[in-house]
């Protein structure tokens, strides 16, 4: 118990940091970067406290929206994907998620991958149409959603890949 | 009462997200409103003190381009004065330390900056412990930037011209028909000059420089130069497509500039209405 706090302490520090630090400043292609922070979400234990949870995605949410004074889009969009992840756990995992087994990295890949990609397209629909909050340019709002989740969800599965303790 | 207070347990999750998701949009709606203050941003001591460090280790990769645009500027600079000095008759030397100057200049670093969202903002390293104050321009030798947003004792947040809330007064420097600077958030190389009117004689290849509008910027600050114009919808007024001299994908240095008739000028408006 005391061990998955300080993980994800750690990782929500870590997160934010490469993300404000490094991963904001990619800008590939004019625009396109990577939030990787929401793997702080997408890898939170399954067996939670879930008002902690939300609280605690809104929290990193809106850390990183101060690093860059982006109002409060980050959080909006955090805040929602944590709310509706047993939904998403539960239509990717299906039986394993209903006897509370899922373990992300022994799970097979395919599962994994449409976990994250929903994750992540939730989010950066709901992120980027805050932040350009323009109905009219709702073609720029799909577009940065459709590029960015592309470069989130490689990110992530190489992250989650790299930092798996399977022997 | 009992029934209300078990709604409420059985759906703590539910309201819960409800609250913090209509408080993040409240936070970005406030964010997108001019001139407001905001209790979400980057001008304080943590996430200055973050940039501050990262940008200690960044900025020596841009070191030699800074060099250049300095020696530029230099040049510039002592052009001006060496031609100042061959006709020396009009200028006359008084001997005082209270030279009566109407702006002050302070330096700053760059410790922040985006231009990939569309409310895009820059960090600089210089607050209100540096007698910074709000609605201040920042421009470099080249440009102007932004207006000063929001402080903190060492750090300040400034709203870049790349901001689809910034507007600017400008105008073209061979005449002095004037419009509004704005952004469409397409490329951070381009911004618009909005509502000019059809008379002015507005053509390719012109200089944008700032207007003496308002209090925040001087007159004659370059801005960009125009490459494409066209008649808005009512046919009245031209939208002109100017391209920035400054490259704001790659800020080191700036200044913060200050007119220091501000109050002097508000207090005379304010007595008009």
């Amino acid at each position: 118990m005391n061990n998955s706090i300080t993980i994800n302490g750690i990782r929500f520090i870590v997160l934010v940091l490469l993300q404000v630090v490094i991963l904001n400043k990619i800008n590939f292609l004019g625009y396109i970067n990577p939030y990787l922070y929401i793997l702080f979400i997408i890898l939170y234990p399954i067996k939670n406290n879930r008002t902690l949870f939300i609280f605690l995605s809104f929290l990193i949410g809106l850390t990183i929206d101060m690093f860059s004074d982006s109002g409060g889009v980050h959080a909006a969009a955090s805040v929602t994907i944590a709310f509706i992840r047993p939904a998403i756990l539960k239509s990717t995992f299906g039986a394993m998620y209903d006897h509370q087994t899922v373990k992300f990295a022994s799970a097979d890949f395919a599962s994994n991958l449409s976990y994250i990609s929903i994750t992540a397209i939730i989010h950066h629909v709901i992120l980027f149409s805050l932040e350009v909050f323009n109905i009219s340019k709702v073609i720029l709002i799909l577009q940065k959603s459709l590029f960015s989740s592309i470069f989130t969800i490689i990110l992530c599965i190489l992250t989650m890949i790299i930092f798996s303790n399977r022997k | 009462m009992q029934r209300i207070i078990n709604f409420i347990i059985r759906n703590q999750s539910f309201l819960l997200f409800l609250l913090l998701f209509l408080l993040s949009v409240f936070f970005t709606i406030q964010s997108h409103s001019y001139h407001k203050s905001k209790f979400i941003n980057s001008a304080n001591f943590l996430s200055g003190g973050i940039y501050d460090g990262a940008n200690s280790i960044s900025q020596y990769f841009g070191l030699r381009k800074e060099n250049e645009v300095l020696i530029e500027e230099n040049n510039r600079l002592k052009s001006i004065m060496f031609n100042s000095e061959t006709n020396g008759s009009e200028t006359t030397s008084i001997d005082t330390i209270s030279y009566d100057t109407k702006y002050r200049l302070t330096s700053a670093a760059v410790i922040k900056n985006s231009y990939s969202l569309t409310t895009n903002m820059l960090l600089i390293d210089k607050g209100v412990n540096d007698g910074l104050k709000e609605d201040l321009g920042v421009i470099t030798s080249k440009g102007i930037i932004g207006i000063i947003e929001n402080l903190s004792g060492n750090y300040s947040s400034v709203i870049s011209i790349l901001n689809s809330n910034s507007r600017i007064n400008a105008q073209l420097k061979k005449s002095d028909h004037f419009g509004t600077l704005e952004w469409n958030t397409e490329s951070p190389v381009f911004v618009q000059l909005v509502d000019m009117p059809k008379i002015a004689p507005v053509s390719v290849g012109d200089t944008i420089i700032t207007g003496g509008r308002s209090t925040i910027f001087p007159k004659g600050i370059p801005i960009g130069k125009v490459t494409d114009f066209k008649l808005d919808l009512a046919e009245d007024f031209y939208t002109i497509q100017v391209e920035l001299f400054n490259d704001m994908t790659n800020i080191g240095h700036v200044f913060v500039i200050e007119n220091l008739d501000t109050e002097e000028i508000m207090n005379l408006l304010e007595n008009d209405e």
